[in-house]
């Protein structure tokens, strides 16, 4: 028996339709990549699309060190390491401070608890330029202005919002009855919260770690703000900077912005499943 | 563990109420630390707002003058402006995603072939910057001189595929469309070309997100549902418009929420990509905020600039979450 399999074109129209959208969506980075493995004598506008003679790595080089004596750029490499010291102890923080959150919003609820998280959630979408002006003050009287740590502080403190609420609806899909199972085996707040919750809160830390690590990483306005000088500056502020600046040839700036891409990129392709429930946990809500 | 369930036993108060205090002791820091930061500084900012203040040197006081920096900027052809292109972005960014987000679910949700392939690569653009965004996509619409024969970026690959007829000013064009005059209206009421560009890039980055969340909306859906519906000799068409799309609704809401609140603060895709130019025709009052603040020191000016953006947020905002809060409160 030989199955003939008809060919169902409206089935041809739907792959023919998502592989042009695939390939609008894989066209920016075609030309990141080709242009940022080019050696200096490829580069050009008028071939932009021409694939490179061979792999170089110059403009990467380039990017990372700068070439300051000469009058160009300063280099992203700093910045780099900059936005490291940054983005992991604040993610480290982050999922600290939104699991005892998260805990005590959706295990040990008091009155007005649910009316609180609300109030806590709104943070979460306040345009930041309503607040840069008193944060620039306070910082400075803190002496944390212009400074990493103040950098951490501040991506704790305005992720709290998000993180308390990934936890909060984790813990939520917990049963109740274990916790309240500890309590009659006499455990306390922090026992239950030990022996009983942290030990299931893996998946929800890997979910908030992806998200504050992707967020800190690309964020731009309080590292612009901030940090008054280039040393101090994450990587997204010297992207732009070496962006802005004219003597920056073009296949430098496109070497930078894989630069920047890369640690995200990875945390995308090696965790994938739980970036996107970071994503929707960010979107749908109780 | 709690297979039997045993009688309760009557519990000792003090017990309790000890961990109810450790509760409260652990959410302090965040009631006071957002307290502080997000509605603290927000009435301080809009205080600012309210006096004349050109420096930040707390002991030189600053006089009370109301709403003026309010009308002042308001009165600015330069805001004016800007609240145009904020609704300019805003609609086709927001229609968009939701129209691309929408179509690409339903085409991945379709059994077909290389499903993960497909959805992963209209998701990745997620996890890029802004900024990154902003300086790839910056040369992808570099014109270059297009008119004298030497495109590049988009309109130099368009002329090689034998499609020059696409190739655009884009971010370099000042035109506006179709640039009404209103009385009393010191900007031009239109789409300004420029803008294009910039609605593209964003929605290259966020339209994999909205297509996620309706691709977990799809999932949700029963299939004995449509079943049924088939059953009944519904047509495909009528199960989509009649089973899936209003089951979809919920979704549509979280997306409106979600990139209506993004697109209204978006300031560093535009300050990458086109810095607010030509003339002001990208500009947006996140980027404005951030011009007349930290760079001319007109600090009220700025935060009158901010409380708006706040207000127009929470407008969107504020709704929703009482919404999402008595829904909880039902359940």
């Amino acid at each position: 028996m030989i199955a003939i399999r008809r060919i169902n074109p409206w089935r041809v129209l739907l792959y023919v339709v998502m592989s042009l959208v695939a390939i609008f969506y894989l066209l920016p980075v075609f030309l990141l990549l080709i242009t940022s493995f080019k050696s200096f004598e490829e580069v050009s506008l008028s071939r932009m699309w021409d694939m490179p003679q061979g792999i170089y790595f110059e403009s990467f080089e380039r990017a990372w060190s700068g070439a300051e004596l000469e009058g160009g750029p300063r280099g992203m490499g700093g910045s780099f390491i900059n936005s490291m010291r940054l983005t992991i102890p604040a993610t480290i923080l982050s999922c600290l401070v939104g699991s005892l959150n998260g805990y005590v919003l959706s295990k040990w609820k008091f009155t007005g608890a649910d009316t609180l998280f609300t109030v806590i959630l709104f943070g979460m979408f306040i345009p930041y330029q309503s607040v840069l002006v008193p944060l620039v003050l306070v910082l400075r009287e803190m002496g944390l202005y212009g400074t990493i740590s103040g950098l951490v502080m501040i991506h704790v403190i305005y992720g709290i919002p998000i993180t308390t609420l990934i936890f909060r609806n984790y813990y939520a899909g917990v049963p109740t009855e274990l916790v309240e199972a500890g309590k009659i085996d006499g455990a306390n707040f922090w026992r239950i919260y030990r022996y009983i919750l942290l030990p299931l809160s893996l998946p929800g830390f890997v979910v908030v770690a992806i998200w504050q690590f992707t967020s800190i990483w690309n964020e731009f306005l309080f590292g612009l703000i901030i940090t008054n000088k280039p040393e101090a500056s994450p990587v997204t502020v010297a992207l732009q900077n070496l962006a802005g600046s004219q003597f920056t040839q073009w296949n430098v700036q496109m070497a930078g912005a894989l630069i920047v891409a890369m640690p995200t990129l990875l945390v995308y392709i090696f965790l994938g499943k739980y970036f996107l429930r970071g994503l929707l946990a960010g979107s749908v809500k109780g | 563990m709690t297979t039997m369930t045993p009688p309760v036993p009557p519990r000792r108060r003090e017990h309790i109420s000890m961990d109810q205090w450790y509760a409260f002791l652990v959410i302090i820091p965040a009631i006071l630390a957002i307290g502080v930061f997000v509605y603290g500084f927000i009435g301080w900012s809009v205080v600012v707002s309210l006096t004349d203040r050109n420096n930040l040197n707390l002991s030189q006081p600053a006089p009370f003058v109301g709403l003026e920096n309010y009308y002042d900027v308001f009165r600015t052809a330069r805001f004016q402006t800007n609240m145009r292109n904020l609704v300019v972005f805003t609609g086709l960014f927001l229609g968009s995603s939701l129209f691309m987000g929408l179509t690409l679910a339903l085409m991945v949700d379709a059994r077909i072939k290389a499903e993960s392939f497909f959805r992963s690569v209209y998701i990745f653009p997620m996890a890029l910057s802004f900024i990154v965004t902003g300086v790839v996509w910056q040369w992808m619409f570099a014109p270059g001189n297009w008119q004298n024969g030497d495109p590049t970026g988009l309109n130099l690959l368009f002329n090689k595929l034998g499609l020059p007829f696409l190739m655009r000013s884009w971010t370099a064009d000042n035109a506006v469309v179709p640039s009404w005059s209103i009385e009393g209206l010191k900007t031009k009421i239109g789409i300004p070309s420029a803008m294009i560009p910039v609605v593209i890039a964003a929605v290259w980055q966020m339209s994999g997100y909205v297509m996620a969340m309706y691709l977990a909306g799809l999932r949700g859906i029963p299939d004995e549902l449509r079943e049924a519906a088939r059953v009944d000799g519904a047509t495909e068409w009528q199960l989509f418009r009649f089973i899936t799309l209003p089951m979809l609704q919920p979704i549509t809401l979280s997306a409106v929420i979600v990139l209506g609140h993004i697109s209204l603060k978006i300031f560093d895709l535009v300050a990458v990509m086109t810095g607010g130019a030509p003339g002001n025709n990208t500009e947006i009052p996140g980027l404005y905020m951030y011009e007349i603040t930290f760079k001319a020191n007109k600090f009220s000016q700025g935060a009158a600039v901010a409380t708006v953006m706040l207000i127009i947020v929470a407008l969107l905002v504020v709704p929703y979450l009482r919404y999402s809060r008595a829904q909880e409160v039902e359940r």
